[in-house]
């Protein structure tokens, strides 16, 4: 028998750690060779490690949220043969963190709920067994009472019969008053099942408190850590918002372009359309005209890289948060291949099975809440972009045509800008001319 | 008209309104209490307090009257005298320090205090005709504390030689004869102070025994008294008008008769003043003859309270106190609801009796499977030494657990431990808790800790 040690192993290219987004197995467990292990979080995709060999867990490195660098170990295991540590090397410290001791240290002693369920609990304290009601009494003797701890106060059973009033001082009713605690759903420790401050407070720590009816006001603070996809939206928005950046709300009258796509869709070729690759096609004519959008701002190489491909970021809600899967080189994609590509990409986002590639790289970046897309919004710029396009909510609403009151479809474009190297007239300019191409949509199939 | 605006405007200052206002200005809410009487109620005015000084007065009376005629403890005494005015006089001193120390307290608190007869005009508007001339209340809650008046009988209307208990407190001589209607603790107490202070005293009662909510165990050493002190008792009478020469007509099981009486107290109990001062007005949810309230003591109005003898039995000042405060805090937002375990009663006859919780009759009716343990005060050294060794101690607790549900004392003295016992309950104590306590020696009070062990079996000194 040895120890044979996993590293971190390199996932990606430039990648120097990882996060631990979840561990697949525990110390005890039996790994087959190619079982997944662990899995880590890179910039933007989760990748499963599978283990490559035979073995028992013995060690793990560091809890979820945990960032481990790429090289470090990351689990080891018991494996029939030498394995490849020396058995008396210590595994290395983990990963700090403050859920790495409840991880791995094993009798946590922190829920007290298992201790109240696991021992067969002493019948709450029958007051039969503890006064014995002889008429002829001996001496004082304390009858034997069942040790009942205030940490078995938690009992969601009934501890006295129904319509009896718990036995408890004023004291301890006001308290249970103030807590909302009703004293009934209390055990008593104390003689005769008297509850005591000790009984109050086992009960209210055991999160015991049943919900009182009407508001009542909730002071309960519940801490989540912020870690996975989660910390890495939050990182890249708040580097976004410590830029300057530009708003323009622009009204689209998209009755042309929504007549179009319901006769291609009725049509009944390839799949239903939505407006979101017209919008695509949009873009990428628009930054044929004005490449400074389809471009990434270095700003410590004080660096403008513009760039021809036109890589279509399209931000997508995921059940693990948001998610911006890329349309790689929309520029040489036609409407229908644009839709088939931003279908298969979302659906890939929304499933977790995006690839790394596919979720990075992007160029300039669309946006849309879809049906909840209200009538604007700010767009946070997807960085190093220096351009994002928000599309929002579609609406029949009255247009004046100069004589008459028309029904119109009309739609919101919400765009926000890198300020810093694009000008707030450029930034109309572009976003007119999306307006443009989107009322009279045949312009965006009209050659160059 | 002058307006006032509150927060919270409390309608009569008793002891439910006052403690009530002095709360909620202790928590800083404003509040307005009104009264047409100097604060403090019944209680303070013509109720507890007032009884009490002329009951310790008759007490001291009677002491040297009766070492007079009869020396005990190698001491005699002569020419004992009784100027019942100024008695009467030392007992209005106290009354008034009382009532001031009350306004002072509610100016302390920053409470308005409006003398004035209240209408209720509706459920945020009072109106208040002060010696200054109408005042109009407007406040968010209304706390209802009109207390409670003595019942007149139809056939013995107050007036003349027929008096209520208020009269009896203001008397300036002893009537000869003294007919007393209601044998309960009011006509009780009264009753025996007159005796004591010389009277002769007949009392009417319609139940089969004196103090009938008492049991009889706990009333006997009462009934004992009031025959020592030459008390004549007519127990299942029935008190019907005055004759043509004045006398107390009575119905009795052996037949009518006439009573001489120089004057007929009439306590046959007190009703709430539950309609009077517009409170008809609202058309508030009744319990019988009170105001119905919840657990907070909300009547059937939003923002309309109701606290103290108007909510109904037991009709006690210190019930009335504990829902004021509790009132109060509610107001200034604390949650609170009404959970007392026991509310002591205390009769000021001789023998003095107190009762907290369920007696071991109650008990049994009621099912209940309970030992009891009685310890009396012949066997008390304290008892001896003061030269009175009547009554005893008697506590009830659950078979299974020994829970106290009950404590009943009567003797001398007995109504200054009603603390104790109450404490007793409210704190869920176990018969082994209280025999588990130590009891100073020599006091009345090791006949608590005997009852205890009586009832656990081994009382030590009996």
């Amino acid at each position: 028998m040895g120890i044979h040690a996993i590293r971190m192993p390199d996932i990606g290219e430039g990648i120097a750690e990882a996060e631990i987004s979840e561990w697949l197995v525990k110390p005890g467990d039996v790994l087959r060779e190619d079982d997944p292990m662990v899995a880590v979080m890179t910039d933007k995709a989760t990748v499963e490690i599978p283990s490559p060999v035979t073995g028992t867990v013995v060690w793990q490195a560091g809890a979820p949220g945990d960032v481990i660098a790429v090289g470090a170990e990351l689990i080891r295991l018991e494996v029939d043969g030498p394995g490849n540590v020396a058995g008396d090397t210590p595994a290395p410290a983990a990963a700090p963190g403050p859920s790495r001791q409840a991880e791995t240290a094993p009798p946590d002693p922190e829920p007290a709920q298992p201790k109240a369920e696991a021992p067969p609990e002493p019948e709450p304290a029958q007051p039969k067994a503890e006064a014995p009601p002889e008429p002829e009494p001996k001496a004082e003797a304390p009858a034997p009472k069942p040790a009942a701890k205030p940490a078995a106060a938690a009992s969601p059973a009934p501890l006295r019969p129904e319509g009896e009033r718990p036995i408890a001082s004023p004291a301890v009713r006001a308290r249970a008053r103030e807590a909302g605690v009703d004293l009934r759903l209390v055990r008593g420790s104390g003689p005769a099942g008297r509850i005591g401050h000790e009984d109050l407070d086992a009960f209210i720590a055991s999160g015991g408190i049943p919900a009182p009816s009407g508001p009542q006001p909730d002071g309960s603070v519940e801490e989540i850590r912020v870690i996975g996809l989660r910390r890495k939206i939050a990182e890249r928005m708040q580097a976004a918002n410590s830029i300057p950046q530009i708003t323009i709300v622009e009204e689209i009258d998209a009755t042309a372009v929504e007549d179009l796509r319901g006769r291609m869709n009725a049509q009944g070729k390839g799949a239903r359309l939505t407006l979101l690759p017209f919008i695509a096609r949009a873009i990428v004519r628009a930054v044929h005209e004005q490449p400074l959008m389809n471009a990434h701002y270095d700003a410590e190489a004080q660096l403008i890289r513009r760039f021809g491909g036109v890589h279509l970021g399209i931000a997508a809600q995921t059940p693990t948060g948001l998610m911006v899967p890329v349309v790689r080189h929309a520029e040489a994609l036609d409407l229908r291949a644009t839709a088939a590509e931003i279908a298969r990409l979302g659906t890939a986002a929304k499933e977790g099975t995006a690839k790394r590639d596919e979720l990075s790289g992007s160029t300039i970046t669309i946006t849309s809440l879809g049906p909840l897309g209200a009538i604007a919004s700010t767009p946070i710029l997807n960085l190093p972009e220096v351009a994002i396009v928000g599309v929002n909510r579609l609406a029949v609403r009255p247009f004046w045509n100069g004589a008459a009151f028309e029904p119109r479809k009309m739609m919101n474009l919400s765009c926000s800008f890198d300020h810093r190297v694009i000008d707030g007239w450029d930034a109309a300019v572009f976003v007119a001319r999306l307006k443009e191409l989107l009322e009279t949509p045949a312009l965006i199939f009209v050659e160059g | 008209m002058r307006e006032i605006q509150c927060r919270l405007l409390v309608i009569g200052a008793g002891p439910g309104g006052y403690v009530c206002a002095i709360r909620a200005g202790q928590l800083g809410v404003d509040t307005v209490i009104v009264d047409a009487e100097p604060p403090g109620g019944t209680c303070l005015n013509v109720g507890c307090i007032p009884s009490k000084a002329l009951i310790h007065a008759a007490d001291e009376f009677h002491r040297l009257a009766e070492l007079s005629s009869n020396p005990s403890m190698g001491i005699s005494a002569g020419g004992a005298r009784l100027d019942l005015g100024a008695t009467m006089a030392w007992k209005d001193g106290i009354v008034t320090r009382l009532t001031g120390g009350v306004a002072t307290l509610l100016r302390k608190a920053k409470v308005r205090l409006v003398t004035g007869q209240a209408t209720v005009r509706d459920g945020k508007t009072v109106l208040v005709e002060t010696p200054e001339g109408p005042v109009q209340i407007r406040a968010e809650v209304l706390v209802i504390a009109t207390g409670s008046e003595p019942i007149e009988i139809p056939a013995l209307p107050f007036g003349g030689k027929v008096i209520s208990s208020t009269d009896a407190l203001a008397l300036t001589e002893v009537p000869g004869r003294l007919a007393v209607v209601g044998g309960g603790y009011i006509g009780l107490e009264l009753g025996i102070a007159y005796a004591k202070l010389g009277a002769e005293v007949t009392v009417v009662e319609a139940a089969p025994r004196i103090l009938p909510q008492y049991d009889a165990e706990l009333t006997r050493p009462v009934a004992q008294r009031l025959t020592q002190l030459g008390v004549r008792v007519l127990t299942g009478a029935r008190a019907g008008g005055l004759s043509d020469s004045g006398a107390l007509r009575v119905a009795g099981v052996d037949g009518a008769e006439d009573i001489q009486a120089d004057k007929v107290l009439v306590t046959v109990g007190r009703r709430p003043r539950a309609t009077a001062a517009g409170l008809a007005g609202l058309r508030l949810e009744m319990a019988g003859p009170f105001i119905r309230i919840d657990e907070r003591c909300r009547t059937s109005m939003a923002g309309v309270l109701a606290i103290g003898d108007v909510t109904g039995e037991p009709m006690l000042a210190h019930r009335a106190m504990a829902q004021g405060e509790m009132v109060a805090e509610l107001v200034a937002g604390q949650r609170r609801a009404w959970d007392k375990r026991a509310i002591p009663a205390v009769c000021f006859t001789d023998p003095e009796i107190v009762s907290v919780g369920i007696s071991p009759e109650e008990a049994a009716a009621a099912g209940r499977e309970v030992v009891t343990g009685l310890f009396p005060f012949v066997a008390n050294g304290r008892a001896m030494t003061a030269g009175d060794e009547t009554g005893f101690i008697r506590v009830t607790a659950r078979a299974d657990t020994h829970e106290v549900l009950g404590i009943q004392a009567v003797g001398a003295g007995v109504a200054e431990m009603a603390g104790g016992f109450a404490l007793a309950l409210e704190m869920g104590a176990r018969l082994e808790d209280i025999a588990g306590t130590i009891h100073a020696h020599p006091t009345r009070g090791e006949a608590l800790h005997e009852a205890c062990l009586r009832a656990l079996g081994h009382a030590l000194h009996i």
